[in-house]
């Protein structure tokens, strides 16, 4: 298959960007970063840079790779990353829009880099259970109902790629942070310091440049592991909680 | 060299314990004087840099990608052994031990393994009261299923994706570090060399991947946790940016590279499709659980399925060669990875694959999903319920166990595993060999520590499944913060190092020529295509079967590759900004020494254990056959560019009687 791609190029982010056009002779088997790889390898032979990008796992698990896709975060497939995209998702002959997330909270590094160490501020800021190595009692100690241990695994499975901030109009990170918020509150080991997680989070996120959330939903549609909303109305109402019965400042 | 093992004396139940007990320990007024590096940040490395932070050393952390969170630990699926006997079906520290050294074919140090069946259960423990959220059963206490070479259920999981969860609460633990400041984190960073200071490692020399500059980072001593080398086949399950580099760069200072040649294949990975693959994926071992592998009898039902003419579901039952319940009876489909990768690889030369490539082998769930429908039909109370009910309640049962796996096998294939058997063949995986360290884990540079995939100590010639998190934890958590201290303790009165010192001036200088050497050949051809062509060499010599010959030959060809390599190679960009293709040109120089090294380690082991197998040994049946008289022995090598230098280190079995290692 023959696509046309266009492609955005900014040396850094203090250099202005633009998209750039080429073509790509694709097949239906390769994910979306073979393809770019097969790009990349053509810009190279004609001694041009390649097309900076991010990648590692190509699993859909690590969470790095983060380019919109015609106007998606990860593209067209509903659950998915775009290592796990496939070009059987494509028609030979189409257009592909490719551009870096895009939101004040993660400058551009280059191409399609951004920087989102945001979100890595946001889990120092307090999601983790202060628990240090060798104070465990036994696993088994404090059962877990089956369901609850469900829900928290949901909202643990967040990958952090920053998908949903790169969908929403506000640049909001509520999804990534009540993923946490959610994870570490619903177990009994994370419950004890729950107020001030919440507190300090929601503070972190705010200090970050991120945007507020008004329901728009984006995040969740575009969440490659399809985190629910549900984390957000129960982080709202957690931090409302909080603010108000405790008098917990952070 | 003589290598020592520093194995405490005593009977092995006991040397853990009494050694800790007697071990030298550092002040908590002095730990706060003692700098730390640590050289990645996956499972082994965070929780080191956690644990060690929470102890009260100054820690720096390092890591080449833009947050902790993306170690290739992450990518884990199946699970984390623990010898908790929960499920009391006869586990215990003894048999988790004694299955690890029998899995690994008795190339194991014992004392090494039964530390780590011991530390397996605080693991869990530690994991559970961080929040993670493991697989539980209705009365709400933790699940276990079983894995490849052992007759227990001893395996913790979260779902599909426990070494994420694994890793995000080692990652929490360091982020609470890094907030309090116990913990400086230096993300896109990588390491380019180690530096010595009279004898002792006191250093790095890393480049900011962001700007391009090298840094001197100075400290007491050095831990490197940088993962597996299996990249070095260009094709695995290892993430792309995975790489030997800073395991090598400490080999170049005099560090040893024990059992190079030790690779895992992994039986069930989605099998090759084109040219432009980049990487395998890995489906996960326990789908060996309840899926069935076989090939079909008949060359004709094989052909049709390669022509599309039939599907796998048209071979009837009695045409199918379940050929590991066959050759295997006791352990069937659960046989070890070795063994079960090998046993796929004979099918494939047979004649017998089930694709296009002829390589690929049916991993199939129907017997499976009608089991479990057929329980399911039953716990709801239908009696004599039709097919389509069967198999609709098998699936929803298969699904809720292996959900994200058929997801992601139906995303890169575009089949759907429900309906059809899953294709599946081996792929490179893990790497048992690694830095040689001593039961410290120091290696035989003073100064010098080595966990997790990295370091070689642990598995012997093969591992076992849901082995490397518990071995990368152990080592985090619970090992190196005691063992540190043998080597700190000694260092108390040595004041912070500086990275003004000579040492560190003429590395960072060394490394800043080779770097510029690399964007300076401009020669013609990619980085990607020097690495694909040493891919091909290793798997086709020293891959998932060798022999002399082939090896002398690969040896050969990767020596003129090497040398094409720094001839022909084009970097484009400059060495002082963001330049992905500078960092892999890096990576791919080291992993063209590194594949050499591979080749004579592989050479010079004639005989058949775990992951290595040579053509030349095996028995009557086709198995692998040991010599335990000549090769009962760790193979540590030397770098040296001419002909790398063997050191042995003996392995002594004080417990384990030495056998034929047998699943049948």
């Amino acid at each position: 298959m023959k696509l046309n791609l266009k492609v955005w190029r900014q040396r850094s982010n203090n250099d202005k960007g633009a998209f750039a056009t080429y073509q790509v002779e694709a097949n239906e088997h390769m994910s979306f970063l073979e393809m770019l790889d097969v790009l990349n390898e053509q810009l190279i032979a004609k001694k041009e840079t390649p097309v900076a990008f991010e990648h590692d796992c190509r699993e859909g698990i690590c969470g790095a790779c983060s380019m919109v896709i015609n106007g998606r975060p990860h593209g067209p497939q509903q659950g998915t990353t775009t290592c796990q995209l496939h070009m059987r998702a494509f028609e030979d002959g189409d257009t592909i829009f490719i551009e870096p997330f895009r939101a004040r909270a993660f400058p551009v590094v280059k191409d399609l880099v951004v920087d989102r160490s945001g979100f890595d501020r946001i889990i120092q800021s307090g999601g983790f259970v202060s628990v240090n190595t060798g104070q465990a009692q036994d696993g088994n100690a404090i059962p877990i109902e089956k369901d609850l241990a469900g829900e928290a695994f949901d909202a643990a499975t967040c990958i952090g790629c920053g998908a949903c901030v790169a969908a929403c109009p506000n640049g909001a990170a509520m999804l990534f942070t009540s993923a946490k918020v959610t994870h570490l509150g619903l177990l009994p080991q994370g419950k004890v310091e729950h107020s001030k997680r919440v507190l300090s989070m929601v503070k972190a996120m705010d200090e970050e440049g991120f945007g507020m959330c008004s329901n728009v939903g984006a995040c969740s549609v575009e969440c490659p592991k399809e985190i629910s909303l549900e984390n957000i109305a129960r982080m709202n109402r957690d931090y409302i909680g909080a603010s108000l019965a405790s008098d917990k400042t952070v | 060299m003589k290598l020592n093992s520093n194995i405490p004396e005593g009977p092995l139940a006991d040397k853990w314990t009494n050694y800790r007990g007697k071990m030298n320990l550092v002040a908590p007024n002095n730990k706060r004087r003692i700098d730390i590096i640590v050289v990645g940040t996956g499972l082994a490395g965070a929780s080191a840099a956690a644990t060690l932070a929470e102890l009260g050393y100054n820690v720096s952390a390092f890591t080449f990608h833009d947050s902790p969170r993306r170690a290739h630990s992450i990518a884990a699926q199946g699970g984390i052994n623990a010898a908790k006997n929960y499920q009391n079906d006869g586990d215990s520290v003894y048999r988790l031990f004694y299955d690890t050294i029998k899995g690994g074919d008795y190339r194991s140090r014992e004392a090494n393994v039964h530390r780590l069946a011991e530390a397996s259960r605080s693991i869990i423990d530690q994991c559970v009261a961080q929040g993670v959220p493991f697989a539980r059963e209705y009365g709400g206490l933790l699940a276990n299923r079983s894995f490849g070479g052992v007759q227990v259920s001893r395996t913790f999981y979260a779902r599909g994706q426990t070494g994420q969860q694994l890793l995000l609460g080692a990652y929490q633990a360091l982020s609470r570090q890094i907030a309090t400041g116990n913990v400086k984190m230096y993300n896109r960073h990588e390491m380019l060399d180690l530096v010595m200071v009279d004898g002792k490692a006191r250093g790095i020399i890393a480049r900011n991947l962001l700007t391009g500059k090298l840094e001197r980072h100075a400290a007491h001593c050095v831990v490197l946790a940088t993962g597996g080398y299996g990249n070095v086949f260009y094709l695995s399950t290892n993430a792309m940016g995975s790489n030997v580099t800073a395991g090598w760069r400490a080999v170049k200072r005099g560090a040893l590279m024990a059992n190079p040649c030790y690779t895992q294949i992994h039986p069930t990975c989605i099998p090759v499709s084109g040219e432009y693959q980049s990487k395998l994926t890995l489906m996960s071992e326990s789908l060996r659980n309840d899926g069935r592998v076989w090939v079909p009898k008949n060359m004709d039902d094989v052909m049709a399925i390669r022509e599309g003419r039939k599907t796998g579901n048209d071979i009837p039952e009695e045409d199918r060669d379940y050929y590991l319940e066959r050759r295997y009876p006791a352990f069937g489909n659960l046989v070890p990875r070795d063994v079960a990768s090998r046993a796929a690889k004979t099918a494939c030369d047979e004649g017998r694959g089930v694709n296009q490539t002829g390589l690929a082998v049916f991993l199939d769930f129907a017997a499976a999903i009608e089991r479990y429908g057929k329980a399911e039909a039953h716990t709801q109370g239908l009696h004599n319920p039709d097919k389509g009910t069967i198999t609709r309640l098998g699936e929803e049962v298969v699904k809720a166990k292996y959900g994200n796996l058929f997801q992601m096998y139906e995303k890169i294939t575009g089949e759907n595993p429900y309906k059809l058997p899953m294709k599946i063949y081996p792929a490179v995986h893990y790497t048992m060999g690694g830095l040689w360290v001593d039961y410290n884990l120091e290696t035989n540079v003073p100064g010098l520590f080595c966990l997790g995939e990295a370091n070689f100590s642990d598995h012997g010639a093969n591992r076992l499944g849901a082995s490397a998190l518990m071995q990368g934890l152990a080592d985090g958590y619970f090992v190196i913060p005691y063992t540190i201290g043998q080597f700190l303790s000694k260092e108390i009165r040595t004041p912070k190092i500086s990275s003004d010192l000579p040492e560190f001036e003429a590395a960072e200088n060394a490394t800043k020529e080779r770097v510029e050497k690399l964007i300076n050949i401009k020669g013609n051809q990619s980085v990607e295509s020097f690495h694909r062509r040493l891919g091909k060499i290793m798997w086709e010599y020293c891959g998932m079967s060798r022999n002399a010959e082939g090896l002398k030959k690969g040896r050969q060809m990767i020596r003129e590759l090497r040398a094409e390599f720094w001839r022909d190679v084009f970097v484009p960009g400059t060495a002082d900004e963001f330049n992905p293709e500078l960092e892999k040109a890096c990576r791919v120089a080291d992993f063209l020494e590194l594949g050499e090294v591979m080749m004579v380690d592989a050479l010079d082991r004639n005989e058949s254990c775990g992951g290595h197998f040579r053509e030349e040994y095996r028995s009557e049946e086709g198995e692998a056959a040991r010599n335990d008289a000549d090769y009962t022995y760790v193979a540590a090598w030397e770098w040296n560019d001419e002909q790398p230098i063997l050191h042995k280190e003996e392995l002594v079995f004080e417990n384990v009687e030495l056998k034929t290692r047998s699943y049948k």
